[in-house]
Parts: structure tokens; sequence; C-alpha cells
């Protein structure tokens, strides 16, 4: 171990803490009431959506556009991904699918 | 009684199983490091347990390894962690009468638990809590068997698994194109992604998700009427 070990501790202890805070931040602020306030309500219903826009952004936050490869292996891989589930409607299938075609196109193609 | 339990775990496994690939090999990426910085499966199995959180584990290892005044090491993970602010208002209902199970949920609450969480619709005749608690504790159990046998095997992996965490983002699309298809009003979702690229130029790939996030609260905000008036008013109250 590189620090002593009541350090190491003591940084997991704190990361631990704030991580939970983050975490129970809105029912902190809005479990005690009986009902919400209807702006959180409609936060709360919308919310997701936009979020798993932001967090399809955050997988591909470190791919490169303007250099090889072009960010072509997560197009690629998100296209086949998108297509296949918009014709099966089905998840495992279209994440199976389209998790081997990437592993494949970054490991043998680009 | 008891096939019904065993049903919804069955369930609650299935539709947990991307998350399955994506943090079985993270975890295993957080041990390989952690193991390299110096520390063991013990430290590994301590983190993923209590901390159990992605990207800001990644992190921590920096800290570990060198040191870190606490006061840096709390800001830090404030920073990172605090787009988890707001995934609990979806659930404040909804986890407040899950009880004690309600507590976990909450400490639980990654974004991939947070995303299946979503993209579940429960079956009839299902219990709907019942599956939520379990695709919690499944996923949490993933993230810490993988980073125990990262912590375990060091750099030792048999075959080459580049590009296996793929499945996370697969997963994040696959829900995305779930909730486009099944709301009238698409105006979220495209907030949502343009808010993250706008941030990510702005702010660059290491700061984008809080502006991002805050960009996407305060441009739905304004656009409220619209989308209720779109998603009917039967669930407008």
């Amino acid at each position: 171990m590189p620090i002593k070990i009541e350090d190491a501790l003591a940084i997991v202890f704190v990361v631990m803490l704030i991580t939970m805070f983050t975490r129970a931040f809105p029912f902190m602020i809005f479990g005690g009431r009986k009902e919400l306030p209807p702006k959180i309500e409609y936060l709360g219903k919308v919310l997701p959506m936009a979020v798993m826009g932001v967090l399809v952004v955050y997988c591909v936050k470190g791919v490169t556009v303007f250099h090889y490869p072009y960010g072509l292996p997560e197009g690629i891989g998100i296209l086949i991904v998108s297509l296949l589930h918009l014709w099966k409607r089905n998840n495992l299938l279209s994440i199976g699918v389209g998790t081997i075609c990437y592993m494949v196109l970054v490991q043998a193609v680009f | 009684m008891k096939s019904k339990k065993i049903e919804a775990f069955r369930y609650a496994f299935l539709q947990t199983i991307p998350v399955l690939c994506g943090y079985l090999f993270l975890g295993m990426a957080f041990g390989i490091l952690l193991e390299n910085a110096g520390y063991g499966v013990s430290w590994a199995l301590l983190i993923s347990l209590v901390v159990y959180a992605g990207s800001m584990q990644f992190v921590m290892v920096t800290f570990l390894t060198g040191g870190t005044n606490l006061l840096t090491v709390a800001l830090m993970t404030l920073s990172i962690n605090s787009r988890h602010m707001f995934y609990g208002l979806s659930f404040v209902e909804a986890f407040k009468k899950m009880g004690k199970k309600g507590l976990y949920m909450i400490f639980s609450l990654t974004d991939e638990t947070y995303s299946v969480l979503c993209g579940t619709k429960v079956q009839k005749g299902m219990n709907e809590e019942e599956v939520q608690f379990y695709m919690a504790i499944l996923n949490h159990s993933y993230w810490i068997v993988g980073s125990i046998i990262g912590a375990f095997i060091g750099n030792k992996i048999p075959f080459d698994t580049t590009g296996i965490d793929f499945a996370m983002t697969a997963l994040f699309v696959v829900i995305f194109i779930e909730q486009w298809l099944g709301s009238k009003s698409h105006l979220p979702a495209v907030i949502g992604i343009s808010c993250a690229v706008i941030s990510l130029l702005l702010f660059g790939k290491d700061r984008f998700m809080l502006p991002a996030l805050i960009g996407a609260v305060i441009s739905l905000m304004m656009v409220e009427k619209r989308i209720m008036r779109k998603e009917g008013k039967a669930d407008a109250n």
C-alpha cells in the first residue's frame, strides 16, 4: 500500500459519504412532504428521457471524430443497435449483437 | 408465493444482463487498477461494496496512490457524482413506499440502475417493488464480483475483452429508443441530447455532465406547458 491504512480508509469513507449524499439529496429535500410540488413531479416524469440522451453522449464523449478512426466503430455500433432494436424491439438481441459487432470492429477492423 | 418471487427475480435478472456485461468488465478494470496501485482483493470488495460509484472509483485509485487531502477528495466526489442529485427526482414517491428497502434503493442508484429502473415496465401480476429491488441488488453484485475478479487476476486476462464495455452504451441507446417510442413528446429527448452535445463542446469531456443536466432541467422547465399539452392532461393532474 502506497499510503497509510488510516489515510486510505479516510479517503474511502469521504467518497462513500459524499456519494451517498448526492444520491439522497432529492429525498432529503422532497422526501418529507406528503405531495411533491407539481414542478418536481413534472421533472421526475420527463427528466429520464433527457438524462438517457445525456448518458448516450456520455458514453461516446471520448471518441475522436476528427482523426482516425473518426468515431466509426462507435457510430456503426450505435447504428446497428438502433436499427436492430427498431426492427425487433428485443433488448438483449440489440445489445448483444451490437456489442459483438463493436468488439470485432475495434479488435480486428480499426 | 415462492414461485412468484422466483419469477420476479428471473425477470429482474434478464433485464440486467446488459449491466452484467458492462459492470463485470468495468468492475474488473477497476480491480486491476486498484491491484496495480498496491491494494488487494479486500480493498476492492470494501470500496465496491460501500462506495459503488463507477467513474468515481477510478478517480479514487489516484487518490489512494498519491494520498490527497480530504477536502479535495470531497469536492472531487461532489463534482463527479453531482449528476446523481437529479436521478432521485423520478423516484421520490416510489422509494419512500419501499421502507427500508427504499434506503438501499437510494444508496444504489447508479447511472445504470437508474436506466434499468426507468426502462423496465413490469409485467402484469408482478410486484414492481420486488423486481426493482432485485435489479438494484443484482447490479450491485455484478459490480462487486467484477472488481474482486479484477483484483485477483491483476493483468492476466486470458482473452481480449476490448470493447465489451460497449454493452453499456448499447443499453443506454436501447432505453433511449424505448422511451422515444413510448412518449408523445420527443422534446425531452431532443433537449437531453442537445444539452449534452453543447455542454461537451463548451466544457470538454471531463466536466460536461453537470452543466448538461442543469441545462436540461432549465430547458425542460421552460417548455413544461408545451410538453404537458402533448403528453395529455391525463397524467398532468
